[in-house]
């Protein structure tokens, strides 16, 4: 192979002046970290309340889950976020697109809330699933206990629902912090766009990428193995994974 | 605020999105789900032959892809595809490939990740008398695979696999990083010439929520067909 | 393993030996000869250097003299035809896809620095311009350091994003730094008002100014990022016979005359795709590049 191997470019500086090349790839994984974090926050708490309509005995309810998961599920995510960053401050009144735009860290909100929201749609369908998944018995007997239906969701339902899709929850989170490197085209430096950005600069493009490569194959088993205590951790003995 | 937008622009690009873009995205994903379809079945096999080592380079290829952005990995082989052939065959250079060649092999290698796990699934699915009564008939290992197991694996994954190629569909939109004449490159070309963002995005968001809803109803029908006849 | 490899050098030598005066090509000439064809990358929006036009094919000043070094080349290994594929690159890729061999030449706006010739060669100069910004006349940005604090855009993978990135650490400016994918991209975020300006070479920004849809509101800054640095097309490194074939083609195109005819055409008179014309006469500095051709990296090389 006719490439110039430079393993020793990570500990030479970077042009940014924030220290090496090294430095440079790991401010990335920073980023992609807190971004992905952001955007979990946000796939959970729009997927469980999509989630919780979509099971809900009201046909309008579950009409507006089925139409908010389709919304978000049939258009890839470049082009979603492209809607978020090109397009929505164009068609909002003047002075809010202008403050959008302006909005000093306007890829890293936009690149959280849209890949949030495109996850949460696949939050959603799991936590439909894991409710539909639970015995009818539960929610008959929340309702002779006399809970009232949101009561019934937050203290029977949803604690067992959420026990039950952990495991695919772990992957939709795995997925959320891949998805994250799509923002690269709106300008977000993450971990893929400082390991493009450290080629571009040094020229070194196969040791920029497999570094990244790397990082993320860590990250991905820094988040198993947090995901499988939490797995034991929640377990309710004699059920599910609680053997 | 809409009396600032020229819809036009799109019946004017009309053949250049959908000729040479929407051809390229279908033709890519056409070829990329077969391919994948294959590789990802080989490699379920490979986790399920029983052969200790096979199974664990199988397991590994399956988590190391999973574990990547399909971003980062198609950077990774427009790059490094060429050196790659040029490895295989010995040639003195890197091997020239087009971009729609790189774009497919990327995209085999990485969708057969997604594909070998639902093949594996389905054929776990297949009750282990099947292969058992296949032996028994005196069919090798093969041929109980292709002609007993490997049908009924596909048959029943076939909805799961479709919403899988849906998926891949919306993924070749990410090519639009190597400035490849996708529909969602050609449409963004014609934006940025013409500074038509805000008609051409939201045209191409239309387009692509179109065609995926549309296959994924079709998709949700065969489901309702299959588990009648099951 | 060792013995193949010496019976086979033996073989080569005879056969050298026998085709004495037979000149074996090598490198990128030979895989042209071999596949028939040739691989040009080119750009969506330098204009007007190469850009696509309405119909999107490619088409500018140095897709015109990519076409004249086809000639050549087809000339040179006497070749009935030669099919030239295109593929688009942007100024991320292009270096990667040179030395990957998935293009051949690469025709746009790359600028010519001793660094790239650490991994790329170029072939003679073929355009002069410095690293300026555009801005908005109603930001009333007057100088480099008032771009402080604001968030400034440039291309990935340009040396203009680059000494954008090292005036900001040098000079504390603390700058909001966006990488675009491409240079049309780049320019709709100073249109949009995402950005407050777009570091690039100056030429296309006056090209995309000049087809902007207001080009009145614009002002590129009269300070520079850069002394003027030559613009090259690009070829791989390391194979002196084809850089050799480039070197001439171009340097006949730049001294026989046509060379002038082909800057006219783009540069002084209406380029598709709106018919516009960006009255930018030659300068003296490329006018004298274009009697003594030369592919030196150094700007100062030109004055």
């Amino acid at each position: 192979m006719n490439y110039n191997w430079n393993w020793n470019i990570f500990f030479q500086p970077n042009p940014m002046g924030t220290g090496t090349y090294l430095d440079m790839l790991l401010s990335g994984l920073a980023l992609t970290i807190k971004t992905a974090l952001l955007a979990w926050i946000i796939a959970l708490v729009f997927g469980s309340i999509i989630g919780v309509l979509r099971t809900l005995p009201s046909r309008a309810a579950s009409w507006i889950g089925f139409a908010y998961v389709e919304f978000f599920r049939n258009m890839p995510l470049l082009v979603q976020l492209f809607l978020w960053f090109f397009v929505l401050p164009e068609l909002l009144p003047r002075a809010a697109g202008l403050w959008l735009k302006q909005l000093p860290n306007a890829p890293f909100w936009t690149a959280a809330i849209g890949v949030g929201l495109f996850m949460s749609a696949r939050v959603a369908v799991q936590l439909a699933a894991g409710v539909s998944s639970l015995p009818r018995g539960q929610k008959q007997a929340a309702t002779a206990l006399g809970l009232t239906t949101v009561q019934s969701y937050r203290y029977v339902l949803l604690p067992m629902a959420y026990r039950i899709i952990l495991p695919p929850l772990t992957s939709e989170f795995l997925n959320t912090i891949k998805n994250t490197a799509v923002a690269i085209t709106i300008g977000l430096l993450e971990l893929t766009g400082q390991a493009r950005a450290m080629q571009e600069f040094s020229f070194q493009v196969f040791e920029a990428f497999t570094a990244a490569t790397v990082m993320y194959l860590l990250i991905n088993i820094v988040v198993v193995t947090a995901m499988r205590f939490l797995e034991r951790w929640v377990a309710i003995s004699g059920y599910i994974s609680g053997k | 605020m809409f009396s600032t937008l020229d819809f036009d622009v799109i019946r004017r690009s009309w053949g250049y999105l959908f000729y040479e873009g929407m051809t390229f995205t279908l033709t890519l994903t056409a070829l990329s789900a077969l391919g994948g379809l294959i590789f990802g079945t080989l490699i379920a096999l490979m986790r399920l032959s029983g052969y200790r080592l096979l199974g664990r380079i199988a397991g590994l290829y399956v988590d190391f892809m999973r574990s990547l952005p399909l971003v980062l990995v198609i950077f990774w082989f427009y790059f490094l595809v060429p050196y790659i052939g040029q490895w295989l065959t010995g040639a003195s250079r890197p091997i020239r490939v087009g971009a729609f060649s790189s774009s497919l092999i990327t995209f085999i290698m990485f969708e057969a990740a997604y594909f070998s796990e639902i093949m594996r699934a389905g054929i776990q699915s297949i009750s282990r008398g099947q292969p058992a009564a296949a032996s028994a008939l005196g069919l090798t290992y093969a041929q109980s695979m292709r002609y007993v197991v490997l049908p009924q694996a596909f048959r029943n994954m076939l909805p799961v696999l479709l919403t899988q190629t849906i998926v891949l569909f919306q993924d070749t939109s990410l090519v639009y990083v190597l400035s490849i004449t996708d529909f969602l490159g050609a449409a963004s070309k014609v934006a940025q010439r013409d500074g038509r963002l805000v008609e051409m995005y939201l045209f191409a968001a239309l387009v692509y929520f179109v065609i995926s809803c549309v296959a994924s109803y079709g998709v949700r029908r065969l489901q309702a067909r299959i588990s009648i006849v099951r | 393993m060792k013995r193949i490899h010496v019976v086979s050098l033996a073989l080569a030598a005879a056969l050298g030996a026998s085709q004495a005066g037979a000149q074996e090509l090598t490198g990128t000439l030979k895989s042209i000869k071999e596949s028939g064809s040739i691989t040009l990358g080119h750009r969506d929006s330098s204009i007007p250097f190469s850009y696509l036009d309405d119909a999107q094919k490619p088409v500018g000043y140095a897709m015109d003299i990519c076409y004249k070094i086809v000639d050549a080349v087809k000339k040179e290994l006497k070749l009935d035809k030669l099919e030239v594929k295109l593929t688009p690159v942007t100024s991320a890729t292009r270096i990667p896809l040179m030395a990957n061999g998935t293009i051949d030449l690469e025709c746009g706006s790359t600028t010519n620095n001793a660094e790239r010739q650490k991994q790329v060669s170029f072939t003679n100069t073929h355009f002069l311009t410095a690293s300026r910004y555009v801005t908005k006349k109603a930001s009333k940005i007057e100088k480099i350091d008032d771009l402080k604090g604001k968030s400034v855009v440039s291309t990935a993978g340009t040396t203009n994003i680059k000494q954008l990135t090292e005036a900001n650490a040098a000079r504390n400016l603390n700058i909001n730094i966006i990488p675009a994918k491409d240079h049309a991209e780049a320019f709709l975020m100073v249109e949009t008002d995402r950005a407050v300006a777009f570091v690039m070479d100056d030429i296309l920004l006056s090209s995309l100014v000049a087809g902007s849809k207001a080009p009145g509101d614009y002002v590129i800054s009269k300070d520079a990022f850069s002394k003027p640095e030559p613009y090259g097309i690009m070829l791989r490194k390391d194979d002196a016979p084809f850089k050799k074939v480039v070197d001439a083609a171009t340097a006949a195109v730049y001294t026989g005359g046509e060379g002038a005819k082909i800057y006219d055409k783009w540069f002084t008179q209406k380029i598709p795709p709106k018919g516009l014309n960006l009255a930018t006469p030659i300068s003296a500095e490329l006018k004298n590049q274009y009697a003594k051709p030369s592919d030196s990296p150094d700007p100062d090389a030109y004055k």
